[in-house]
């Protein structure tokens, strides 16, 4: 009796919370869709504004017109993939210790310990990258200045490590013991059933870990205006690693402040937006199509 | 249903949050403009520390007027005023043509004040053996022709240009004087590999630690750790001057400027009350501790 007297308002609640939920869901993709009209109406004309040929140009001074953001482009790819070259095998060392082989006191210890890092605002390792970082640097690696793109890398990435640990460090949790255990089974070392079985198992998670960690270094800002120096030059050679560098993100954050809005610079500004948006859509586009193919593979195999 | 009666609840208390925030605010309002007047100034990280401190100061003088002061760049500030956001902006240079169209469109009449005089001084790291420059050289190591040390009677090492970001009014100064040398014909820019750093503070960390650096900064900015070095003019080249307050009052160091607060239309009440404030002598005082120089009584009309 009492079973069914509830039932319609337990339906009642059901739809309720299942609208609310739904209305969450779909504004994050009207958000995505508004934010993407918005950049594409402001950042458009000028590419109509301004000559392609002063776009393509390798001289970024927008107080005299040059809107050149090749260096800008180079700037930002340097940091980014340097920074991931940086956190890639130390995130993953990291979240393999802490999954795999580390006792269960130091796992309680390691991981608060890595979310701290996680939640360290970027500004506050910036200006440990000013005073520490960047004077050693210098001295250590014999450069001209600290102020560098190989500074900025090693920074971004020990921003992006934490990132990389805690998803990847789940991914790892995820595989079922049953795996490790037929891997040792079989006679392999502990290496090999890490290596063979486990990180293979939790590709998937990895891979997003790894993407994560490629976004969250390709955004910030902050920390990279504070120690790359920002000096707008393309590449000279093979040590472009230890000369300054401006990245997209820190050109847009100096200078928005300053632009007169619906300006030829505000437009250009926009259009590295644009740019900047391309990009981490095209990092999510290869991270989720890479992973749906290892979930089919899997999924061939197990079966 | 407990689950439920939380949910009931919990929805409560967002709505009467809410309306007793709306209330409060809405409360709080018509008393905060009865009793005070809030200024908010914006604009040079030059002028920041000296507004700053005039606020305090003001603040003693008269507590029920609030001034609120942020920095940014003379950009910043400039483009706050004519967004209608700020009251006062401070630059450390005129107002261009094109910002004075745009406040013109939004319907202002920007008002322009002299409210103390800078210098900017080269600095280098104390360990460099440098202390004097020419203008001519000053200029050939910002255009990228001179790139090491030794060629202007120093050590062979490279130099290292700092420069602050082209939203600041400094950057725009020193381009236009030292450059260029005032002329404005002139097209030439900083060279490529000048690193544009976003704060003051900045240049004076880095040349701070590093022999091979060459930055410029507001004279109040400049701390004991950094050296200044001595500018030559273009007809003198054998008189170096180092800057200070003396050199800057009698016009014999090169690379000063006036430092400029802007209002949009001609200022009232309050905020008119606060600029003569600031033109007075009491404040003026201000403005020579914080290691920038007075205007004298003549430029203050």
């Amino acid at each position: 009796m009492k079973e069914n007297r509830m039932a319609p308002k337990k339906q009642i609640g059901d739809t309720v919370i299942t609208s609310i939920i739904k209305v969450c869901g779909y504004s994050s993709i009207l958000f995505v869709g508004l934010i993407l009209v918005f950049l594409l109406k402001e950042g458009l004309p000028a590419l109509k504004d301004v000559p392609i040929t002063s776009l393509f140009s390798i001289r970024w001074y927008p107080i005299e017109g040059l809107f050149g953001i090749l260096p800008l482009i180079f700037g930002t790819l340097l940091v980014t993939i340097s920074a991931t070259l940086i956190a890639l095998p130390f995130g993953l060392g990291t979240a393999i210790f802490i999954s795999e082989v580390a006792p269960r006191w130091i796992k309680e210890i390691l991981k608060p310990i890595v979310e701290i890092l996680a939640g360290i605002p970027s500004v506050v390792l910036g200006f440990i990258g000013i005073l520490v970082i960047v004077p050693f640097f210098r001295k250590f690696l014999d450069l001209p200045t600290g102020l560098t793109a190989f500074t900025g890398a090693v920074l971004l990435g020990l921003i992006a490590i934490p990132t990389i640990v805690s998803v990847a460090e789940d991914a790892l949790n995820t595989v079922p013991p049953g795996y490790r255990q037929a891997g040792l089974a079989l006679g392999a070392t502990r290496w090999q059933t890490i290596w063979g079985v486990t990180v293979p198992a939790a590709k998937t998670g990895i891979l997003t870990a790894v993407m994560l960690g490629i976004g969250r270094a390709l955004g910030e800002t902050m920390a990279v205006m504070m120690v790359t120096g920002n000096a707008p030059v393309l590449p000279s050679g093979l040590n472009a690693i230890f000369e300054p560098v401006r990245t997209m993100t820190a050109t847009i954050a100096s200078e928005m402040g300053e632009v007169a809005t619906g300006s030829q610079h505000y437009q250009v500004l926009f259009l590295i937006g644009i740019l900047l948006f391309l990009l981490s859509l095209v990092i999510n586009i290869t991270a989720s199509a890479v992973s749906t193919k290892q979930r089919k593979r899997a999924e061939r195999i197990l079966s | 249903m407990r689950h439920k009666f939380g949910f009931i609840i919990f929805i409560l208390i967002l709505c009467l949050t809410a309306c007793g925030s709306k209330a409060g605010s809405s409360a709080s309002n018509p008393d905060l403009a009865l009793q005070s007047q809030t200024i908010d100034n914006k604009g040079s990280d030059t002028i920041v520390n000296l507004a700053l401190a005039w606020a305090e100061r003001y603040q003693t003088i008269k507590p029920d007027v609030k001034i609120s002061v942020t920095g940014g760049g003379s950009g910043t500030g400039l483009t706050a005023l004519i967004n209608k956001s700020v009251d006062i902006a401070n630059a450390s240079r005129h107002i261009k043509p094109e910002e004075l169209e745009a406040a013109k469109k939004a319907g202002m009449n920007p008002q322009e004040f002299v409210i103390a005089r800078d210098a900017i001084a080269v600095i280098v790291n104390p360990e460099n053996p440098v202390n004097y420059l020419t203008l001519a050289q000053l200029s050939a190591i910002y255009r990228g022709e001179i790139t090491n040390w030794k060629e202007v009677g120093g050590e062979d090492r490279p130099i290292v240009k700092l420069s602050r970001e082209t939203n600041s009014g400094t950057h725009v100064f020193f381009l236009e004087t030292v450059i260029r040398f005032g002329n404005t014909d002139d097209k030439t820019i900083f060279s490529a590999d000048t690193l544009l750093l976003p704060s003051s503070e900045g240049i004076i960390a880095e040349v701070k630690e590093n022999p091979n650096a060459i930055g410029y900064d507001g004279l109040g900015y400049v701390t004991h750790e950094v050296k200044m070095v001595a500018i030559s003019s273009l007809e003198t080249p054998e008189v170096y001057v180092i800057p200070s307050a003396d050199t800057v009052a009698d016009s014999s160091y090169l690379i000063s400027r006036n430092l400029f607060m802007y209002t949009p239309d001609k200022p009232t009440g309050e905020i008119e009350a606060y600029i003569d404030w600031i033109l007075s002598a009491e404040a003026q005082q201000i403005v020579r501790e914080l290691g920038f120089v007075p205007i004298v009584d003549n430029e203050r009309k």
